[in-house]
C-alpha cells in the first residue's frame, strides 16, 4: 500500500503542463476521494508501524488479513448469516416507516397518534432495549430482526414525516388549480418533491440498521460479523479483527452510497447531470 | 362571520350578460384580521384587467379565492354564471413563484395540466410543444427548470396555463420575479398575446406602470381592509410602438393619477 500511496500522491508532483490541463478540464471528485482514502490508509500504516498500541496492527497486515479471510471463506459465511437479519430489518423498517410517515405528514388525525411515540423512540438510546429484546424474544432471528428494526424505524419515520411536510406549497396549489386529485398530488407532486429528504431518512435507517446488527451479534450471541470480531480479539489475532471491523465499515458506506445513486436515477433526473 | 344582509347586488341590475367572472359582495377573514371587504366586480370577457394596490391590500388573496385556491368568507364568485366552489377547468393559474416541478422536463411541466386530466402522452405532448414554441422556448422542451433563466421559467409557467385552454387566465404578480429588462419584454408578449388568444386575463400587480401599460381596466384597491377604491379605464393608444406609448401624455397621465390615489397608502 505504501508505493500505491506514492504513485497516488507522485501525481501532483510533477507539475507538467499536461498535469495542468488535467487539473482545468476534467471532474477530479474521485481522485480526491482515493487521494484522501490513501492518505487515510497511509496514517494507519504509519501508526500501526510505530506502534502506537500493541493492539493496532499496520494497515498492510490488516489487508492481508482481509485477502486472508476472504480466501478461507470465513468472512463471507459471517456475512451470509449477518445479512439475513439486517435485509429483512431493513425491508421492514423502509416499508413501515415511508408508509407511517408519508400518512403522518399528510393525515393530522396520523400525526397525532404516532409523531410522540417516535420522537420518544429517535430520542431515546434504543441500544438499551436490546437486552429487553432478548429477554423477550430470546436469541434467535426475531430479536436481530427487532434491534434492526427499533434503531431503523424512527429515523426513517421521522425524516419521511418532515419530508412531506417541507413540500413546496406553491407546487400542490398548483396541483390543485390544474384540478389535480388527492391522490394525484400525492403520487405526482408530494412524492417526487419529498424524495430527496426521504431517501437521506432511509440511509441514516440503514446505517442504523448497521448499527443495530451489529450491536445484536455483539450482545446477543455472537453470530456472523459480531462472533468474527468477538473471536478474533479473544485469541489476539488484532489484525484480523481490525479487517473484520473496517469491512463492515465500507460494506455500510458501499451500501448507503449506491441508495444515493438509486434515488438519483428514479426520482430526480435533473440531479443526474450535477451529481 | 355569516353575515347575511342584503346587498346592493341582490337588487335587479340590468343584465351585462358578457362578464365572464362576476364577483359578489366577496370578504374574507384571516382569523380576525379583515383582508378584503364586501369586493364587487365584473371582469368582461376578452379583456386584461389588473388589480393593482400597496402590497398587504389583498390583490393575491382576491386573485387566488377566483382560481377556487381560497375559500371567502362571504360572497361569491361566478365564472360563466356559476357558482365557485373550487379550480375549474375554465380557469388557469400562473404562480408567482413559477411553480414548476424541478424533476420534470419543461415539456411535462407545459404539459401537467394535461397530463392530471388523463390526455394520452403523445396528444398532450403535442399540444405542449405548440404552446412551448408560442412563448418562444421551442428547442428547450428537455431541458429541466433549474437550466432556464427566471424569465424563461415563468414562460414556461404561461405555457403550461395556456395549454389547458382556459377562458380566463389568472396571473399572480407574474413578472414580479424577474429583472426589468425581461419584463418589459414580457409585457409586449403578454400584448400581443391577447391579440392572438381571445381569453380574459385577470393580472395581479403592484407595479402602476405595467399595469397601466397592458391593461383594458385596472382596479385600484385600498388597504386594511381591502376594498375597491376605483375603477380606471386607461385611454392610451394602442398602435403605438412601446416607445411612443412610454412617452404618450394619456399613459403619464394615467400614471400620476394613480399615484395621486395611491399615495396615501404608502406607510
Amino acid at each position: 500500500m505504501s508505493q500505491l500511496l506514492a504513485r497516488g500522491t507522485g501525481m501532483p508532483v510533477g507539475p507538467t503542463p499536461s498535469f495542468i490541463r488535467w487539473i482545468a478540464t476534467r471532474d477530479h471528485t474521485l481522485f480526491w476521494r482515493l487521494l484522501s482514502l490513501a492518505l487515510f490508509c497511509g496514517a494507519w500504516e504509519v501508526a500501526g508501524q510505530i506502534p502506537v498500541n500493541y493492539a493496532l496492527p499496520p494497515f498492510s497486515q490488516t489487508f492481508m488479513a482481509f485477502v486472508g479471510m476472504l480466501a478461507d471463506g470465513s468472512l463471507l459465511s459471517a456475512y451470509a448469516t449477518t445479512l439475513q437479519p439486517l435485509v429483512i430489518g431493513i425491508v421492514i423498517s423502509a416499508v413501515i416507516g415511508v408508509a407511517v410517515g408519508v400518512l403522518m405528514g399528510l393525515r393530522p388525525l396520523a400525526e397525532w397518534l404516532a409523531a410522540p411515540v417516535f420522537i420518544v423512540m429517535q430520542a431515546a438510546p434504543m441500544a438499551a432495549l436490546i437486552p429487553l429484546i432478548t429477554f423477550v424474544y430470546g436469541i434467535g432471528m426475531t430479536s436481530k430482526v427487532l434491534a434492526v428494526t427499533v434503531l431503523a424505524l424512527p429515523v426513517i419515520v421521522l425524516n419521511c414525516y418532515k419530508a412531506v411536510r417541507n413540500v413546496n406549497p406553491s407546487l400542490v396549489a398548483m396541483c390543485r388549480s390544474f384540478q389535480g386529485t388527492r391522490w394525484q398530488q400525492v403520487a405526482k407532486i408530494v412524492i417526487p418533491d419529498a424524495s430527496p429528504l426521504i431517501f437521506a431518512g432511509l440511509r441514516l435507517g440503514i446505517s442504523a440498521g448497521f448499527i443495530g446488527i451489529v450491536l445484536a451479534e455483539l450482545l446477543i450471541t455472537p453470530t456472523g460479523i459480531g462472533d468474527l470480531i468477538t473471536y478474533h480479539r479473544s485469541v489476539a489475532n488484532y489484525a484480523e479483527m481490525y479487517a473484520t471491523i473496517a469491512s463492515i465499515i465500507v460494506f455500510s458506506a458501499v451500501t448507503v452510497g449506491g441508495l444515493q445513486r438509486l434515488e438519483v436515477s428514479l426520482f430526480r433526473p435533473e440531479k443526474r447531470e450535477i451529481a | 362571520m355569516q353575515a347575511v344582509l342584503p346587498r346592493a347586488w341582490e337588487t335587479p341590475v340590468p343584465a351585462k350578460p358578457d362578464n365572464i367572472v362576476e364577483v359578489r359582495g366577496l370578504s374574507k377573514f384571516y382569523g380576525s384580521f379583515e383582508a378584503l371587504k364586501e369586493i364587487d366586480l365584473d371582469f368582461p370577457r376578452g379583456e386584461l384587467i389588473s388589480l393593482l394596490g400597496p402590497s398587504g391590500c389583498g390583490k393575491t388573496t382576491l386573485l387566488k379565492m377566483i382560481a377556487g385556491l381560497l375559500q371567502p368568507t362571504a360572497g361569491q364568485v361566478l365564472v360563466k354564471g356559476k357558482p365557485v366552489t373550487g379550480p375549474g377547468p375554465e380557469r388557469a393559474f400562473v404562480f408567482q413563484d413559477f411553480a414548476l416541478m424541478p424533476w420534470a422536463t419543461v415539456i411535462r411541466n407545459v404539459a401537467f395540466g394535461l397530463e392530471l386530466r388523463g390526455m394520452p402522452k403523445a396528444q398532450r405532448h403535442e399540444i405542449a410543444r405548440r404552446y412551448i414554441a408560442e412563448v418562444g422556448l421551442a428547442g428547450f422542451e428537455e431541458r429541466y427548470p433549474h437550466e432556464l433563466s427566471g424569465g424563461m421559467r415563468q414562460r414556461v409557467g404561461l405555457a403550461r396555463a395556456l395549454a389547458v385552454d382556459a377562458d380566463v387566465l389568472l396571473m399572480d404578480e407574474p413578472f414580479s420575479a424577474v429583472d426589468e429588462q425581461t419584463r418589459r419584454k414580457f409585457q409586449e408578449d403578454l400584448l400581443s398575446l391577447r391579440r392572438v388568444q381571445r381569453k380574459t386575463f385577470i393580472f395581479v400587480t403592484h407595479s402602476i406602470e405595467e399595469a397601466v401599460y397592458v391593461s383594458d381596466r385596472i382596479v385600484l384597491l385600498s388597504r386594511r381592509p381591502g376594498r375597491v377604491s376605483r375603477i380606471i379605464e386607461p385611454d392610451i393608444p394602442r398602435d403605438g410602438t412601446p416607445d411612443e406609448i412610454r412617452r404618450d401624455r394619456r399613459y403619464l397621465d394615467t400614471i400620476e393619477d394613480i399615484w395621486d390615489g395611491l399615495k396615501r397608502f404608502v406607510d
